[in-house]
């Protein structure tokens, strides 16, 4: 799983039957400090986050498991929200207070 | 999922036997904002989409899970077209 901020989210009329129903969001991914890194991307959401959350993601033909038995096409998804995350280097630990 | 916008299309008359009437684009991922980011690629559209169109891409083994592609060997599939990406901050 990867540590990721919600950054946005994409309206589809047209779309695969399975996608029917779903969220999707922008991702951006981020390190431990918070700092974006590597490429927004779209991900369903299974867990109700919102844009401005900190969340986890699931990469892969697992992303589609938090759906079963329906088997959408999808290579990413929210599962987890996160409340808060600690590191033990100097790294900042998140997310950070607004 | 990517972003990606529709650049093109590709013709393979020859190609495996699962490939049979699919469709096959080429699209180029963009970010969010549409600038383009990363390679072209070769995706399989499931949802009638066109050139010039912002779509979804579901990539690797997902990308069987999309209607009518199931043990078709192929690791990336349009899936949706987008109408609209809101980013807020």
């Amino acid at each position: 799983m990867h540590l990721a901020r919600v950054v946005g989210d994409v309206v589809a009329t047209i779309k695969d039957p399975e996608l029917h129903g779903h969220r999707l969001l922008v991702l951006q991914p981020i390190l431990p400090d918070a700092s974006p890194v590597g490429r927004r991307l779209v991900a369903v959401d299974a867990t109700g986050a919102g844009v401005g959350e900190h969340v986890f993601f699931v990469r892969g033909r697992e992303a589609s498991f938090p759906f079963l038995p329906a088997a959408p096409p999808v290579d990413a998804c929210v599962v987890g929200i996160v409340d808060a995350w600690h590191v033990d280097d100097d790294a900042r630990s998140g997310p950070p207070r607004s | 999922m990517l972003l990606a916008r529709i650049v093109g299309t590709v013709v393979a008359t020859r190609k495996d036997d699962r490939l049979v009437s699919s469709k096959f684009l080429i699209v180029r991922p963009v970010d969010p904002a549409g600038a383009p980011e990363g390679n072209h690629l070769v995706a399989v559209d499931t949802v009638d989409a066109g050139v010039g169109e912002t779509v979804l891409v579901v990539s690797g083994s997902s990308a069987r899970m999309a209607a009518g592609l199931k043990d078709s060997p192929v690791d990336a599939a349009i899936v949706g077209v987008v109408d609209q990406v809101e980013v807020k901050g």
